[in-house]
């Protein structure tokens, strides 16, 4: 039998997590470790569809290509909107550490602009594509491209909504440890569909562009 | 003193229900208990288990003679397709989760799983998604391209007819509800192990589950995805597989086997946790190779990725491709052999109990061995293109699931039954099910494998008379009906407990973890007060210095969550949403999707804080039960 122990330790995950109000509670700290677990699962998602993508993408059966189609000013355009974004929700988590609610809230509601400035950016774009004739069944290619950039674009639009709830929330609670978790792991998400889109940004657009094949 | 269990019952639920008391039906559906749900999973797993036996038994019958016209051929292709989809996904699945929800938090300690509400959202998910799937049956053709539904057969042009998209949707919502639950077992196990409880010192069947849930967090986007572009390419004319129209037939089976791989071990590592527990509880030893069975563990959870395209060998990806994934797939055999012999080794010179549990796990052993040896003999990339779809591969692949998965869950279920219900099953039943079915499994399955050596090929719905296929299709006919008795054995076993079952106790077999050290059925609360863990097989260590598991903490009121109806709502949402996008329902399809929106928008703005049982109650509960 192994040695008696007395004294219980320090033995799980959320035991060593220590950020602030966010992991106060056990419910935070299970929320945060949680929520990475599922950011490994949307890896794997988001993986599969660049799979599907680049398996797809020479497969234009006679309609556009990516080079054809894909115009790099609009793109950045979208990408410093959402670059940007992920820096004003990493102010507002400062803020929240501060305990600060009313600096928080103005970073959250720059956040969800930039990510409704972004979607404005690619309705726009969907559009266009639309007018040259290159709809969602036109090619394997643009199946592929469409359901890649649609998957991102959903993300997004359900972080703004997701965001802008918890921005009601924080009006009527302010900052909880209840409520700071969830804030915390809306930023977590936030900063995942960003990174993502700089894949995107390169794989689908840039390779695209550059006629990399 | 002892009193009897209704009346220690109806005590217990009158007073910890306390917030407010429903009606028992109405409590099971708003229940956010991981018991009740986890009891609610085995129910669903049973039925589809059943499901799917009667749909095996058709086949068979179909089977029994050359040229029979039991069923229509299209009807066979039904059968043989929801057979396998219920049986993995909806049978399988949902036994795992049940027992590891039932179980797996009163191993380490816990007073609850990480989200006892997302808990439910994922229960009511995989309800809804199993029920989609299986009334296709009463909506048109049921789904008929195979559990795998490979592409081009699967598509519109090949399978018309609403039975894929059945298929395709109720799958994709069952998916999402295992996702979930993984996500809270991984929380529940990395952050929730009562003080003391290392890794190192986790229980077999939590480090299983632990690794089943890593698995199904990576194994099933791949899933998700491959749904979602089925999903496209049928509904809303996308194309992705269909080649005609520059798609790749095979991007569907590498994304289907990414994921289908895994989950075949994703079925069946619980079921290795459940032997582990068993063999050492009934062997009265502590497990051998302990460290070394957490390594296989893991070892055959990462390998079991590595190997998918040992599906896929006849497609032409070429010998390179061939080797590596013949050389991964037979890699598996090393981890396993180690839990094997760990296994052997337990039992060595332990004081061996024959209990039905113990019986089940005997069986498993070299069920399962022999589905190991035809699985290498399967990873042999040359000598696969001579085995591959005849009935050597469904021979090779029920050894290991039934001989894995069934036996392993049985020996379980066998074994905790005392601890989930309070009462114990008759071991005369006990050991006449296990033997129907483990002679009626070997008659079934063995000669499947000279059928498919001997040129029967699967998924066919009958064979010529005269090629000498006639026999073995017969006694496997002969067994599938055997195993079917054994089934109702079982049934019979468990109206027997109920009904003259004698009384469980805390610890009926001499146990060694923790779940053993709280009374049966266990209260809502799992523990009073949270154990202190001083090593591996804590209350046998308890035991050994003739005292009980110590408390890590002083008793105190204790945090319970809330009762909700929203999971449930949410999942109707889900199968409005669901099947109105099969029938093109444009209003119906928002009013589903609005229907979700709404109950996770109320949800998050409800600051529902749950209630606290106080320790009196739970002191009361802990005396009537001793």
């Amino acid at each position: 039998m192994e040695a008696m122990e007395t004294q219980p330790r320090l033995v799980n995950a959320g035991d060593r997590l220590e950020l602030g109000p966010e992991t106060a509670t056990l419910e935070g700290k299970n929320k945060v470790l949680g929520f990475w677990v599922f950011l490994g699962g949307e890896c794997a998602l988001f993986a599969s569809l660049f799979a599907t993508y680049l398996t797809l993408r020479g497969h234009t059966l006679n309609g556009p290509t990516a080079h054809e189609l894909f115009h790099l000013p609009i793109i950045g355009l979208a990408t410093i909107l959402l670059l940007t974004s992920s820096l004003t929700g990493v102010l507002g988590i400062n803020a929240m550490h501060r305990g600060n609610l009313g600096s928080l809230l103005r970073w959250l509601g720059v956040t969800v602009l930039l990510g409704l400035g972004f979607l404005a950016v690619q309705v726009v774009e969907f559009i266009t594509y639309a007018g040259e004739g290159f709809g969602f069944g036109t090619s394997a290619f643009s199946s592929a491209f469409f359901t890649l950039v649609g998957f991102h674009g959903g993300h997004v639009a359900f972080g703004v909504i997701w965001i802008s709830i918890l921005m009601l929330q924080l009006r009527r609670s302010g900052i909880t440890p209840r409520k700071a978790p969830k804030v915390f792991i809306a930023s977590l998400y936030w900063h995942f569909v960003d990174v993502v889109w700089v894949f995107i940004f390169t794989v689908v657009y840039l390779m695209g562009i550059l006629g990399i094949s | 003193m002892a009193k009897p269990l209704e009346e220690v019952l109806s005590h217990h639920v009158h007073t910890v229900e306390a917030p407010h008391k429903r009606h028992w039906l109405l409590d099971y559906l708003s229940t956010v208990d991981h018991k009740k749900i986890g009891i609610m999973y085995v129910l669903i797993g049973v039925f589809y288990l059943l499901v799917g036996g009667v749909e095996a038994l058709l086949m068979r019958i179909q089977l029994f003679v050359p040229n029979n016209q039991f069923v229509s051929y299209p009807t066979f292709n039904e059968l043989f397709t929801m057979h396998g989809t219920n049986m993995i996904f909806f049978a399988a699945m949902p036994l795992i989760f049940g027992l590891v929800n039932l179980i797996m938090p009163v191993q380490i300690g816990a007073r609850d799983v990480a989200f006892p509400f997302m808990n439910a959202v994922s229960l009511w998910f995989t309800f809804v998604g199993a029920l989609l799937v299986n009334i296709s049956w009463f909506f048109g053709p049921a789904p008929s391209a195979g559990w795998f539904a490979y592409t081009p057969i699967g598509l519109d042009k090949y399978t018309p007819g609403t039975g894929m998209d059945f298929y395709v949707i109720g799958l994709q919502i069952a998916g999402f509800g295992s996702l979930m639950g993984a996500i809270n077992f991984i929380a529940t196990i990395l952050n929730m192990r009562a003080p003391g409880m290392t890794l190192l010192r986790m229980p077999l069947f939590t480090w299983t589950s632990l690794v089943t849930s890593g698995l199904i967090v990576f194994g099933f986007p791949p899933l998700t995805v491959g749904l979602f572009l089925y999903m496209f390419e049928r509904l809303f004319g996308g194309h992705f597989f269909d080649a005609t129209m520059g798609g790749n037939p095979l991007l569907w089976t590498h994304l289907f086997w990414i994921f289908g791989h895994p989950e075949v071990y994703i079925v069946v590592l619980p079921a290795f946790g459940m032997i582990s527990e068993v063999v050492a509880t009934f062997s009265r030893k502590r497990i051998f190779g302990y460290t070394s069975m957490v390594i296989a563990t893991v070892l055959i959870g990462f390998i079991g990725f590595m190997v998918w395209v040992h599906h896929m060998f006849t497609v032409g990806l070429g010998a390179m491709a061939n080797s590596i994934f013949a050389i991964s797939t037979m890699l598996i055999g090393i981890p396993t052999g180690m839990k094997v012999f760990n296994w052997l080794f337990t039992m060595w010179g332990g004081q061996i109990r024959f209990k039905p549990p113990m019986m089940f796990a005997l069986g498993f052993l070299p069920t399962f061995v022999i589905g190991g040896f035809t699985g290498v003999m399967l990873a042999a990339a040359p000598a696969d293109f001579q085995y591959h779809g005849s009935y050597f591969v469904v021979a090779h692949f029920h050894y290991t699931l039934i001989g894995g998965v069934v036996f392993g869950f049985f020996a379980g279920l066998y074994y905790w039954f005392p601890k989930i219900t309070g009462r114990m099953m008759s071991e005369v039943l006990g050991h006449i099910n296990f033997w129907l079915m483990f002679i009626g499994f070997h008659l079934t399955f063995f000669p499947m494998h000279l059928a498919g050596l001997f040129g029967m090929p699967r998924r066919v719905p009958t064979y010529n008379p005269g090629m000498g296929l006639e026999i073995w299709n017969q006694l496997s006919t002969i067994g599938a009906f055997i195993m079917g008795v054994s089934m109702i054995v079982f049934a019979a076993n468990v109206v027997y407990a109920f009904t003259k079952g004698k009384v469980a106790g805390a610890d009926p077999w001499d146990a060694r973890t923790l779940e053993w050290a709280v009374p049966s059925p266990i209260p809502e609360y799992n523990f009073a007060q949270t154990p202190l863990v001083r090593g591996l097989d804590p209350l046998w260590i308890a035991k050994e210095e003739g005292s009980t598991v110590p408390a890590a903490e002083p008793l105190g009121p204790i945090h319970m969550p809330s009762n909700s109806f929203l999971p449930l709502v949410m999942a109707v949402g889900l199968f409005i949403a669901g099947f109105a996008a099969i029938y093109h329902r444009l209003f119906f399809i928002v009013l589903g999707l609005e229907v979700i929106a709404l109950a996770m928008f109320y949800h998050s703005l409800n600051d529902d804080e749950g209630h606290h049982i106080l320790p009196e109650e739970s002191t009361r509960v802990r005396e009537v039960r001793a």
